[in-house]
């Protein structure tokens, strides 16, 4: 098995970059109204969004205190709380966003080296 | 627990604040038409339907009747990052869109300790529990925060910092192979609260805690006067029998009778129309009947009157405490008026008497408060009759009726005494205790010239006694014939005696007739001499006159 892993992982990181290039990420923020961590995940989100991911990217941003009861579905805890929906597996990423570094890792954009 | 505010449950694996949690829910809507919301951390929603089911409460329908929801909080550690700085808004809205939904009074959260396992950073974590609780409090919820017990600490991330105003401690120890159950309320601010541990028990109706019994000796006692089952024994004990409401004793050795005795008395409270609870802790109820039946008292039609309750099962099955909370549980429920526990020396295992009498100590306090009548069977070791039952119960007790082995000449008697019965006169004297098929039977011991005897020795001697009457009467009438006898040969005698008497008297009448008349005749031949020799009567006369 371990020797199959091996043999995967560099193919996934390909894999990675190559979708990437290619497919649609379509991210979700969840954000508690207009407190200054919100608006400050909205800002850095929009700004990783605009830099990395030009074009093929569909930012939804949720208010849950207009919307409460998507919190339950999507097992919301933290906020602001980032939730990447593609590509999958489901990312999620807790914070105001300001670490661009660990946001790429964390939405795969980036590898972890 | 105190309204509006949060109360800590902590304890180890397995203890119960879960279940506890629940039925702090359940019981709020069932009872008090309070909805609630229960957050869980750690079990599924449906693990907790099926923990919940096994106590008899239907989650799922009070789910749909929106009296109660429930939320899972599942944290996936894997799948989170961290970048920059967050709080724990959403659960706030979570919690709150929940609360709001049903307009919950009561709120779970169980364990929120779930969290620290699945968020990064700690600080933060706390941070954000200190303003749920706050938060909970503005909200006006009763709400219980349950947590693992810690090493050194009540719970394992030292949440009783942030809940301070309630704090209780459940536990779940192994005594001598018995596991109890116990739960202590080590906080409770503005009100006073028993700091002693309490137990309590989890069966199929929930949880049940022993209540406070107030060991202040403030019983009103009635002089209402109950039979005992057996006349003999009705007037030995001054005529009418025990006290209701009193505690009654009956100690003996290896079948002496104890329990027959208590089978009467709880035959004629039966008949009274009485409830009774016959608490048996080594024989089966269909033993204890069977064996009655021998000796002529049939219990099953009370049984099936639903008059007479039989509640057996054995001591070693739980610990003290758990078994007080059952009596408790059952006497609640059914109500009796007269409690009969046989035998109660089942219960000292292994050297805990002290235990065991502080036990019954607090059931005779409940049983005396309710004016509930009891009756204790107790074992006695060994040959003599001890000054005081080993369990040191017998100065609780008020009366004290004792059954002894009477050996004499190769076979075994009973005896029944009564050792003590306080506020009445009562008999000194030891009767001989029979068991026939028609019931128990108390005779008089015969004392004799060779002291007490029971048994056949006693036949015996009544049969010498009886014999001895016989020759009595047969050495009287003997004597009477004598008497009657000489009687008859004194009169006999007397007969004869007049008889001679009366010849002697004819003979001597005769005698004296002859004499008479002898004397007549010369009488009369003088004076014819007189006449015939022409004397001078005159002349005579003076001489005839002067001797």
């Amino acid at each position: 098995m371990k020797a199959n892993a091996t043999k995967r992982a560099p193919r996934r990181i390909k894999t990675a970059r190559r979708v990437a290039a290619a497919t649609r990420y379509i991210l979700i923020l969840y954000v508690a109204g207009q407190s200054p961590k919100s608006v400050n995940a909205i800002a850095n989100i929009k700004k990783i969004c605009e830099e990395h991911l030009q074009g093929r990217y569909q930012l939804d941003v949720v208010d849950l205190y207009q919307q409460p009861q998507l919190a339950q579905g999507e097992q919301i805890i933290a906020l602001p709380t980032l939730l990447r929906k593609l590509p999958s597996p489901l990312r999620r990423i807790i914070g105001d966003l300001s670490n661009t570094g660990r946001v790429l890792v964390g939405l795969d954009l980036r590898s972890k080296a | 627990m105190p309204k509006g505010r949060p109360t800590l449950i902590c304890g180890g694996a397995g203890c119960g604040k879960t279940l506890l949690a629940m039925e702090f829910l359940v019981r709020g809507v069932t009872q008090f038409n309070e909805p609630g919301v229960f957050m869980a951390f750690e079990e599924t929603a449906k693990d907790l339907t099926q923990n919940i089911a096994s106590l008899g409460f239907d989650l799922k329908d009070l789910i749909a009747q929106k009296k109660i929801v429930v939320d899972v909080v599942f944290i996936e550690r894997s799948e989170i990052d961290e970048s920059g700085e967050y709080d724990l808004e959403g659960l706030f809205i979570r919690l709150g869109h929940a609360i709001d939904s049903i307009g919950a009074k009561r709120v779970v959260l169980d364990t929120v300790e779930a969290l620290f396992a699945g968020l990064p950073n700690p600080a933060i974590l706390r941070a954000e529990l200190r303003r749920l609780f706050r938060w909970l409090k503005d909200k006006g919820v009763t709400a219980i925060i349950t947590g693992e017990r810690g090493e050194g600490m009540l719970t394992r991330q030292g949440l009783e910092e942030y809940v301070s105003d309630c704090v209780i401690v459940l536990d779940h120890r192994v005594s001598e192979q018995t596991s109890s159950r116990r739960l202590r309320v080590v906080k409770y601010r503005g009100s006073t609260h028993g700091t002693n541990e309490y137990p309590f028990l989890i069966d199929e109706d929930g949880i049940s805690v022993l209540p406070v019994t107030s060991l202040a000796l403030r019983h009103i006692v009635s002089s209402e006067r109950v039979s005992t089952g057996i006349a003999r024994l009705d007037a030995m004990l001054g005529g009418k029998g025990y006290y209701r409401g009193s505690s009654v004793l009956v100690s003996g050795t290896a079948g002496t009778g104890k329990s027959s005795i208590a089978a009467h008395f709880a035959d004629a409270a039966c008949r009274r129309g009485e409830r009774v609870i016959y608490f048996s802790f080594e024989e089966s109820p269909s033993q204890t009947l069977r064996n009655m039946r021998s000796i002529g008292i049939d219990l099953q039609p009370w049984v099936k009157k639903g008059l007479l309750l039989l509640h057996a099962n054995r001591p070693s099955f739980a610990g003290l405490e758990t078994h007080l909370v059952m009596k408790h549980k059952v006497i609640n429920d059914f109500k009796p008026q007269v409690v009969i526990l046989d035998p109660l020396n089942s219960f000292v295992i292994g050297g805990n008497e002290i235990s065991v009498q502080s036990m019954f100590m607090r059931l005779l306090d409940f049983l005396k408060t309710k004016q509930i009548t009891a009756l204790f069977t107790n074992l006695t070791l060994g040959g003599s009759v001890l000054e005081e039952t080993e369990i040191g119960i017998s100065s609780l007790i008020d009366t004290w009726l004792v059954l002894r082995a009477i050996d004499s000449g190769g076979e075994r008697n009973r005896g029944l005494s009564i050792r003590k019965s306080r506020g009445m006169a009562h008999s000194n004297q030891v009767r001989e205790f029979l068991l026939t098929d028609h019931g128990v039977e108390l005779r008089d011991v015969y004392v004799g010239a060779s002291g007490v005897l029971t048994g056949s020795a006693r036949l015996t001697q009544e049969a010498q006694d009886q014999a001895l009457q016989v020759l009595r009467k047969q050495e009287i009438e003997r004597r009477q014939l004598e008497l009657k006898s000489k009687h008859q040969a004194l009169e006999a005698q007397i007969v004869g005696l007049r008889a001679e008497f009366e010849v002697g008297k004819t003979e001597s009448l005769r005698i004296t007739g002859q004499e008479q008349a002898q004397g007549a005749q010369l009488a009369q031949g003088r004076a014819d001499m007189a006449l015939s020799r022409e004397e001078d009567v005159a002349a005579n006369n003076p001489k005839r006159g002067s001797p």
